[in-house]
């Protein structure tokens, strides 16, 4: 069984197969293709498995272009698979030049996925050999060049900083001197690739190739673009899923300065204007009537009120080992969770610049899908894919939000609408409240303590399957192997395990991934049920994991770490507490120690969170450090500010002052401990968002004695004034 | 017409005297570094500095700031406190998506001007305004207190 972010098919990244061909303009262009794992359901792609992808660019002057596949949107991409292919290729990764892949199935899939797609924490376990050996390979292949040139042995020619020397004669010539040989020689089959010593960049904490540009404003993100003869426009859709216009009076528009145009569409009204605030004082002064439709009723109550009545039936097994059901006696523990909606409200509100022509469609954007952005483009206009042109841009925050083309789909249907370019801006309350969110989860748990030890494990999760709709091939047998992701892979020595998934969707309200996708979930619910245990067993919480994790040697390694690094003995002044979450996730495996203070009203200061991460071979410890950093903020703020509700088939919050975001003043101190290791790189932007609810509400029933079994934090109940 | 005073230049706009200064820079004159991100001053994205102090242009009329000297992200570095912060953003790594920096270098730079050695507290203050969904508020405080050490 495996979780489709969890254990990935690297047998794909294993094999690669070259071509080369002359770049435009002369030069080398180096390229490979991938083999697909498995067709994710992806309309438009191609079966041309062979079709090379170009991923290094050389030209006549020595100028170094890498061509990303992988979309940067805060995670470090740019520079991590930079340091691999400058590595391999013997390049100065300071003069490298990165540019955005255009949308192609055929040479830019992730094998993991089956299309060109960043998420789920794959990018550097699916494409560190891959760039490895397209380094490599184009390295062999100028080595060869200059070989020939000088009529000598390539073995007594060696690289570096961009040229190839030939050190017994002295000779040197520069990469851009040998492009046009090279590109008529044939890539090796197995190049190879340095030793681990010889690495320069791989393992180094190298300067973030994007962080010039956005700390003076240059960076451009989707919602920077300004294709000449631009317009502004703003949106509203039906404030209930699913409803329709019915009547607009437009009449309040056409006072206001700067409005052009007012646009009705069956399900949203767009005002464009010379710039966004005439296109939204036109919105702002129309009146729409609508259809509220059949979600005009539904709310956070009934979805519960579903969600936790579809956890009495059986569901699809995903694991079971043992004999639950001899296993289970009477005095059996049991507990169930549930987590809320969550957006994920990403700094970068949606936005996206259509310019719809008769022969073509030309979109400016930054999004995580970006073949998926051109098929819809395409669908919408009747145009072939290739009259679709995307310019991906940087990516102002993803987390998930941007692996979806609703904001796509409604740009270009406003944009068909218009004479010229048009930039579409969401406000706030259109991206909070317009949106696709975490799924709601209900989990039911029961287990078995003898001797202090776990003996049975029982665990049904409830909840939304994204991966029916995002990837419909990958929902096999009623199984979403991504919301059992992470409760599969339980790391505990336990002999009886059960796990099952039943499948519920909230009425109305669309789903999607959110940054740490199934494991977020699942890792607040499971390990806080171990830590219930724990305390059932009497024992102490590090103490009951360590003697339960034998099959799991990285884990026990990180956990004893942060046990020493967080002072897990030392005492605590009253109402603080510690507490403790394991994880292996996405190919990484952390313990994570959080410390918090409750004070009397139930508010809580997290004061200290300490990470021991073990993720493989580190390719730039700084990122790795820094996503830890960030992705527990992330996690800290879901946890104790976040949730959607629904009421009236409305969602109830709007901005940031209803949908709350941590802040500097409430950000506590964080240690990161990297293991050395010399496994296979594993991915690294989602687990620090996994460990953060888990680790919080174990230190908050450390200090307080109250188990918080939903979120986000309720400080009523902490406070002793509601029961939990 | 209204004149406003940016980064050293006069500009002439064509738009309303309510129009908040950020779709001005943005949209009418291409200053897109001040960036959209909530509209009703909640999370500091579109934080400009008017005559030296950090002040929301998202909820700026234009209006009320005619001949006020007007400083956005792409000119902050031309400033000792502005390049400051912008050198040790970079020497700690700040950065991850990078949306919400322009807001947070600004409020930064705005901080070590009037207080040149801030403690934690002063930080928290200045900098609470500004959201970062990243989560780089460790390296945030840190960079501060580099940049107050430099100078």
């Amino acid at each position: 069984m495996s979780a489709p972010f969890n254990s990935l098919d690297t047998a794909a990244s294993r094999r690669h197969f070259l071509k080369v061909s002359a770049a435009a303009g002369g030069g080398l262009l180096l390229g490979f293709a991938l083999p697909r794992a498995h067709a994710a359901g992806q309309a438009g792609s191609t079966a041309a498995s062979f079709a090379p992808d170009a991923f290094i660019r050389i030209d006549r002057t020595g100028k170094v272009t890498l061509i990303m596949c992988q979309v940067e949107m805060g995670q470090g991409i740019y520079t991590a698979i930079s340091q691999i292919l400058a590595d391999e290729l013997d390049v100065d990764f300071r003069h490298v030049v990165v540019e955005a892949a255009p949308p192609d199935d055929a040479l830019y899939t992730n094998p993991a996925l089956g299309f060109q797609v960043t998420g789920g924490s794959t990018s550097i376990r699916i494409f560190w050999m891959p760039m490895r050996k397209a380094g490599a390979s184009a390295r062999a292949m100028l080595v060869e060049a200059a070989a020939a040139t000088w009529r000598v042995d390539a073995g007594s020619c060696r690289t570096a900083n961009s040229e190839v020397i030939h050190d017994p004669s002295g000779r040197r010539l520069p990469y851009g001197a040998l492009v046009d040989r090279a590109a008529r020689s044939t890539p090796p089959k197995n190049p190879t690739l340095k030793a681990r010593k010889d690495f320069r960049l791989i393992g180094t904490p190298a300067k973030r190739l994007d962080s010039p540009d956005k700390v003076n404003g240059r960076a451009m993100f989707g919602i920077d673009a300004m294709p000449a003869g631009l317009k502004f426009a703003t949106l509203r859709s039906s404030p209930v899923f699913g409803g329709k216009v019915t009547h607009v009076d437009q009449a309040g528009a056409r006072d206001v300065p700067g409005v052009r145009q007012v646009i009705v569409l069956d399900d949203l009204v767009a005002v464009v204007g010379d710039h966004m605030w005439a296109a939204k004082k036109g919105l702002d002064a129309i009146q729409i009537d609508w259809d509220e439709g059949q979600n005009a009723a539904v709310s956070s109550e009934q979805i519960f009120n579903e969600i936790s009545a579809a956890s009495a039936r059986d569901g699809v097994v995903a694991k079971s080992v043992g004999d639950i059901g001899k296993a289970l006696g009477s005095n059996k523990i049991e507990a169930s969770y549930h987590v809320p909606f969550l957006a994920h409200a990403p700094m970068e509100p949606m936005n996206c610049t259509v310019h719809v022509r008769p022969d073509a469609c030309e979109i400016w954007v930054g999004n995580q899908v970006i073949t998926r952005t051109q098929a819809i483009a395409a669908k919408l206009t009747g145009l072939p894919l290739g009259k679709v042109i995307v310019h991906n841009h940087l990516i102002g925050g993803g987390f998930g939000r941007r692996l979806e083309v609703d904001m796509i789909a409604k740009a270009v249907r406003i944009a068909q609408k218009v004479d010229g370019p048009v930039k579409i801006v969401w406000t706030r309350e259109e991206d909070i409240q317009q949106a696709m969110y975490r799924p709601i989860y209900f989990d039911r748990f029961a287990a078995m303590l003898t001797d202090g030890k776990i003996t049975a494990w029982r665990h049904r999760i409830v909840g939304s399957s994204i991966l029916a709709r995002f990837a419909p091939p990958a929902f096999v047998n009623g199984l979403d192997s991504d919301a059992v992701d992470g409760a599969v892979d339980f790391p505990y020595d336990v002999p009886n395990i059960h796990i099952d998934y039943v499948r519920q969707e909230p009425p109305a309200v669309p789903t999607c991934f959110w940054r740490g996708v199934g494991p977020t979930h699942n890792i607040f619910v499971i390990e806080s049920f171990v830590d219930e245990l724990a305390h059932r067993a009497g024992k102490d919480p590090v103490r009951f994991r360590l003697d339960q994790l034998h099959a799991a040697a990285r884990l026990r390694a990180c956990l004893e770490l942060a046990a020493s690094k967080a002072g897990w003995d030392q005492p605590l002044p009253t109402r603080v507490g510690r507490g403790v979450a394991v994880q292996s996730v996405f190919g990484s495996h952390l313990a994570t120690i959080a410390e918090a203070e409750v004070d009397r009203n139930g508010e809580v200061k997290v004061r200290r969170v300490v990470c021991a991460v073990d993720c493989g071979i580190a390719v730039n410890p700084d990122t790795i450090a820094a996503q830890i950093e960030g992705g527990l903020i992330f996690g800290l703020t879901a946890a104790l500010h976040s949730q959607i509700t629904i009421a009236k088939g409305r969602v109830q919050q709007s901005n940031f002052n209803d949908y709350r975001m941590m802040r500097i003043n409430e950000a506590p101190s964080i240690e990161v401990h990297l293991i050395p290791s010399e496994e296979a790189p594993g991915g690294i932007g989602e687990p620090g968002t996994v460990a953060a609810a888990p680790a919080l509400a174990n230190a908050l029933f450390a200090a307080t004695g109250v188990r918080l079994r939903q979120l986000p934090v309720d400080r009523a109940v902490l406070a002793g004034k509601r029961p939990a | 017409m209204i004149n406003l005073r940016i980064n050293g230049q006069v500009h002439s706009v064509e738009a309303t005297d309510d129009t908040p200064l950020l779709w001005v820079l943005r949209d009418l004159l291409g200053l897109t570094g001040t960036k959209f991100g909530c509209g009703i001053a909640q999370c500091g994205a579109c934080t400009v500095h008017v005559d030296g102090n950090a002040v929301r242009s998202c909820l700026l009329a234009i209006g009320s700031i005619q001949g006020r000297a007007i400083t956005t992200i792409e000119a902050i570095g031309e400033t000792p406190e502005g390049s400051k912060i912008q050198q040790a953003w970079l020497d700690l790594e700040v950065v991850q998506c990078g949306y919400c920096q322009s807001g947070q270098v600004m409020a930064a730079a705005a901080l070590l001007k009037s207080t040149p050695h801030p403690d934690d507290a002063d930080i928290d203050a200045a900098m609470a305004g500004n959201i970062c969904r990243c989560g780089t508020y460790v390296r945030i405080r840190a960079a501060i207190k580099q940049a107050a050490g430099a100078s």
